[in-house]
């Protein structure tokens, strides 16, 4: 029995102009858009039906703030990995892939105190719908965050065996959860202003 | 950007840091305009064009969508019709219901 070859793994298509890897990762981006396009819509919705919404949210903005900066130097430092893993530079995709995991963590560190200081003052999803819609928004976008980092500690660590046995297809992949971790830092630039400034 | 020269890539690392640059700065301008206190409509007006350049230039340059072609956009377009169809039908809320 003969294994059938998946082809465009490691070249573009012809008709979609892209790798079938990376098609692929558009349309799960293409989905997720609709997720959180789905509870952004609650939140206008939460919002606009309520007369009596909160006025003050408790919400820290010098620690979102730094959050957002620190998940755009994350965007940053997974393109310089991809950057440095198409030009065969090893040593620097390590450097530049364990950057984005360690500014990965410090995100989630700062999530950490900004939820603590709110359970801490009694402020639960059941206080009030903004705290509901807020900790389910920034609950599963901290989920994503989650999900890129076990992709990105992957790529660096058992997925990098591929680096010697078909580099083309690993760089296609550093690229694919680039555009992944980029979506989410995405979602982090419009949730940031609409929860925490508005 | 699978393909590209060395020379390619760090010219394209040049522009990253370009946009990592305004991208830092306009996220300055979103946190300090909110302490003008505008009145809410301004203040969801600018935050949401703020937020848009950030975006695209996220999905421009980051994402590469610059330099893409073809069936992507369809998929991307057909996709966000829809997201902004979510973010409109909450409006439809305060139109009251048929026979009312």
């Amino acid at each position: 029995m003969s294994v059938a070859e998946i082809k465009h793994i490691d070249n573009p298509h012809p008709l979609t102009g892209m790798t079938n890897g990376k098609l692929g990762t558009w349309l799960f981006l293409a989905s997720e858009l609709m997720l959180f396009g789905g509870l952004f819509s609650a939140y206008i919705l939460l919002r606009t039906g309520d007369a009596n919404w909160v006025t003050e949210t408790h919400l820290n903005i010098p620690l979102a703030t730094l959050n957002t900066m620190v998940l755009i130097a994350s965007s940053i430092t997974i393109l310089l990995a991809w950057a440095n893993a198409a030009m065969k530079n090893l040593g620097k995709y390590r450097l530049y892939m364990t950057l984005t995991l360690l500014l990965s963590c410090v995100f989630l560190v700062i999530k950490y105190f900004e939820y603590s200081a709110k359970l801490h003052h009694g402020l639960l999803p059941s206080t009030h719908n903004f705290f509901g819609i807020y900790f389910t928004l920034t609950g599963l976008h901290g989920l994503h965050i989650i999900g890129g980092m076990l992709v990105n500690a992957y790529l660096l660590g058992p997925g990098a065996k591929l680096w010697d046995t078909n580099h083309a297809m690993f760089v296609n992949r550093v690229e694919c959860a680039g555009l992944y971790w980029h979506f989410v830092d995405l979602v982090w630039i419009f949730l940031f202003p609409s929860l925490y400034l508005l | 950007m699978a393909g590209h020269t060395v020379e390619e890539i760090q010219k394209s690392v040049k522009v990253y840091m370009g946009v990592f640059v305004v991208l830092a700065v306009l996220t300055v301008v979103t946190v300090a305009v909110s302490y003008l206190h505008l009145n809410m409509t301004m203040a969801i007006v600018v935050a949401l064009i703020v937020a848009s350049v950030k975006g695209s230039l996220v999905a421009g340059y980051f994402m590469h969508l610059l330099s893409e072609r073809g069936l992507v956009f369809w998929v991307l377009g057909f996709s966000a019709f829809f997201f902004i169809v979510c973010l409109v039908i909450p409006t439809f809320t305060h139109m009251g219901y048929p026979g009312q």
